[in-house]
């Protein structure tokens, strides 16, 4: 059965101008669907672009080249108010730092109901405040928080406070931008298992950007990892781990403390260099880089002619 | 293997418009020469401020040593002058603090803020302090050392800015270097390289290293024994594999068991410690840990557990280790391990049998 594409994004490109004429390639060329009900992870180093692909997808940003292709209409055209404020309320996004993210002198009742308000999803003041305890207890708080201001509330409430306001008007597809890195990691579990959860009651489709591979593992069906502005392997989870292919991938996976101090005696670190195989942005000049290509079911990697080559032989 | 700082007792409280915060609640560890000694715990557990207390770095006004003795070099640190730990801080007890950026000064070359310390510790000048100072940018992987030194904070990647920080906390050869998060801001590649870089100082000049960090995985690669602080105190120490592989309280258990592994199901919902850390304001009777602790019973709300003797290095305070206790069975994750590594341990063998002793 062909899966419903809920988002496509072809060669995107966001380049910002530095002054000096410079240009940072923030995102440069990317290209991926995200199916219905699934949950894409997006991993990279920091500065590789991932905040700025997610940015640039609901339209923080306006992009420079490529396209966004949202339950089949392209969302970069939408032109009328009525239809920016349909798009507005389909997808929403959760940000890396709930202290920051949360404006202070709002109570967390105005805080989480202002999706609401705008959107005019509440017909009365009654309805308005159900909905709020509503959305409250389905991120584990409790009614008495509604009165509260965010800075009475720890990181890990904060950020469901920042979930209950994402899930409020009632969204198909919701982009995470780091929504655990600012947490403790007995915090982190708890707000991981949340989205897991509420994934699927509400059949809700994710992109989750994160640097912390571990996490992504456990929450995502499919992993993106990205590479300066682009994207060098995208293969479903468990094959990602298993059988990673780019040098990248390779090296940073191998990265990768775990709680386990036998295994850490032995770990060996995968050093990436530039010239390794499947290497991007060798120079500035030059930004082609290998095209992604299917290497087994689902799992695309880029590698040039003479790289995919030398992978192949080596299967056989 | 010879203990060079001993912490005794010690607590340290702030005094604010609400009350007083009791934020470490007689803490005692030792380090010893050469080793790394880990301390994890959740926010606001009270890492930073033993660290700070050790380096005499608490606020007064508002905080205050209220008790303990903290020992190094035949001296009690809290009970020094401010001008007799100007001569201790810095050069025998060096501390890595988490962001880079707010350890450094913007506005200064790299080489001024590495000389300064040289001048005042060392009374290097001129060409010898330029030596030093490239040596220790060498030391600490910083390719191009002579351009680098020229160069202002911000002209600097995270990483690179890191290994400066470190570079001047290794200036004087510490004998104790407190590192506090060093690596929680970088991603795991730049982490890989600085864990790798302590390690290779470590071994080269042999610095005790005190690292703070609640990531466990870094506690794995970098500790040679680790305590865990629950709201203000420690409630287990032992060396690394009694902590990873025979954990005995239920923090430490909820812990390890949080930390997600690339073998998990994820079809099974992470086992998350439920509920938020205690207020410090009023930290509760009893065992702190007892309302999120599913394993509590009901001598952990009224009393609290004394640190129990497991080991000649391992210590845990839970009424559990009681010998009247019950049996009770740790999380998976904590029994896979325990049977995968210590199958002949006495935790094991006590799982085995259906339940911790
Ligand atoms: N508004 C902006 N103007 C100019 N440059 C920008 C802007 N936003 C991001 N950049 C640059 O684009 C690149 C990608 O940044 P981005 O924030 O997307 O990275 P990231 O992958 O999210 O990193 P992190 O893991 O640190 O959050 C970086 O070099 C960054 O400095
Ligand atoms: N200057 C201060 N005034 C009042 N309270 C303070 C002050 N500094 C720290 N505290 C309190 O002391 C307690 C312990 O804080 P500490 O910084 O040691 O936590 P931590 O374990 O290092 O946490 P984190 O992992 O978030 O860094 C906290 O409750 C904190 O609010
Ligand atoms: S770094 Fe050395 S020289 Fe340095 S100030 Fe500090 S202790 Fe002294
Ligand atoms: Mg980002
Ligand atoms: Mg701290």
């Amino acid at each position: 059965m062909e899966r419903e594409k809920l988002l496509e994004v072809r060669d995107l490109k966001q380049h910002f101008k530095i002054g000096r004429g410079r240009v940072v390639k923030a995102v440069d060329g990317i290209s991926f669907d995200i199916y219905k009900g699934e949950v894409l992870g997006l991993v990279g180093e920091s500065g590789c672009g991932k905040s700025t692909t997610g940015r640039t997808i609901i339209g923080l940003y306006d992009a420079t080249d490529g396209d966004v292709i949202f339950k089949g209409e392209n969302v970069h055209d939408k032109k009328s108010k009525a239809e920016k404020l349909k798009f507005n309320r389909a997808m929403q996004m959760i940000f890396q730092d709930p202290y920051a993210s949360l404006n202070p002198r709002m109570t967390v009742a105005d805080i989480i109901a202002e999706g609401i308000d705008i959107h005019g999803l509440a017909k009365t003041k009654e309805d308005r405040m159900n909905r709020v305890y509503d959305l409250l207890e389905t991120v584990g708080l409790t009614k008495e928080h509604a009165s509260r201001y965010p800075h009475e509330f720890s990181g890990g409430q904060r950020q469901r406070i920042g979930i209950a306001r994402a899930l409020a008007v009632e969204p198909d597809f919701i982009i995470a931008d780091e929504p655990i890195s600012a947490l403790d990691v007995s915090i982190q579990a708890q707000v991981v298992n949340l989205m897991k959860e509420l994934q699927r009651d509400r059949d809700l489709t994710y992109l989750f950007i994160a640097h912390d591979l571990s996490m992504v593992k456990y929450i995502s069906d499919r992993i993106g990892v990205m590479y300066q502005g682009h994207i060098v392997e995208l293969a479903p989870a468990d094959r990602l781990y298993e059988n990673p292919i780019h040098a990248y991938t390779k090296s940073l996976l191998s990265a990768i403390p775990l709680p386990d101090p036998e295994h850490e005696r032995t770990r060996k670190r995968i050093i990436y260099e530039s010239k390794s195989l499947g290497a991007v942005g060798r120079s500035d000049e030059d930004s082609s880089i290998p095209p992604l290509r299917e290497v087994e079911p689902g799992h695309f990697v880029s590698l040039t002619d003479a790289e995919y080559e030398a992978y192949k032989a080596q299967l056989v | 293997m010879e203990t060079i700082l001993s912490v005794r007792d010690l607590a340290v409280s702030f005094h604010t418009y609400a009350g007083t915060v009791q934020a470490v609640r007689n803490v005692s560890f030792d380090l010893k020469k050469g080793e790394t000694l880990a301390i994890v715990g959740e926010s606001g557990s009270g890492k930073s401020v033993t660290s700070k207390a050790i380096m005499r770095l608490i606020p007064n006004p508002p905080g205050e040593i209220t008790n303990g003795e903290i020992l190094f070099d035949g001296k009690d640190l809290a009970k020094l002058s401010e001008k007799e730990m100007l001569k201790i801080r810095g050069r025998d007890i060096a501390m890595i603090f988490q962001d880079p950026m707010t350890s450094l000064n913007p506005t200064m070359t790299i080489y001024k803020q590495i000389a300064e310390g040289l001048k005042q510790h060392q009374g290097l000048r001129g060409e010898d302090a330029k030596k030093r100072a490239l040596e220790l940018l060498t030391l600490v992987g910083i390719p191009n050392p002579e351009a680098r030194l020229k160069q202002y904070p911000h002209q600097l990647s995270g990483g690179m800015r890191q290994r400066i920080v470190i570079a001047i906390a290794l200036a004087c050869n510490p004998k104790v270097l407190i590192a506090d998060e060093p690596t929680t801001a970088l991603d795991v590649t730049i982490q890989a390289q600085i864990l790798e870089l302590l390690k290779d100082i470590q071994q080269k000049t042999g610095t005790a290293i005190i690292f703070i960090t609640h990531d466990l995985g870094v506690v794995a690669n970098m500790a040679d024994r680790v305590a865990v602080m629950y709201a203000g105190k420690i409630v287990e120490k032992g060396t690394v594999d009694e902590i990873f592989y025979e954990p005995r309280h239920p923090y430490a258990w909820g812990l390890l068991g949080s930390m997600p592994r690339p073998t998990d199901d994820p079809n099974q919902a992470l086992p998350a410690i439920p509920g938020t850390p205690p207020n410090l304001l009023n930290p509760p009777k009893g065992d702190a840990f007892a309302p999120r602790n599913p394993y509590a019973m009901k001598i952990d709300f009224e009393k609290e557990p004394p640190m129990f003797q497991i080991s000649d290095t391992h210590y845990a305070a839970t009424w559990l280790l009681h010998p009247q206790a019950p049996q009770v069975t740790p999380p998976p994750a904590i029994i896979d391990l325990a049977l995968k590594y210590r199958p002949d341990s006495a935790f094991a063998k006590s799982i085995g049998k259906g339940g911790a002793e």
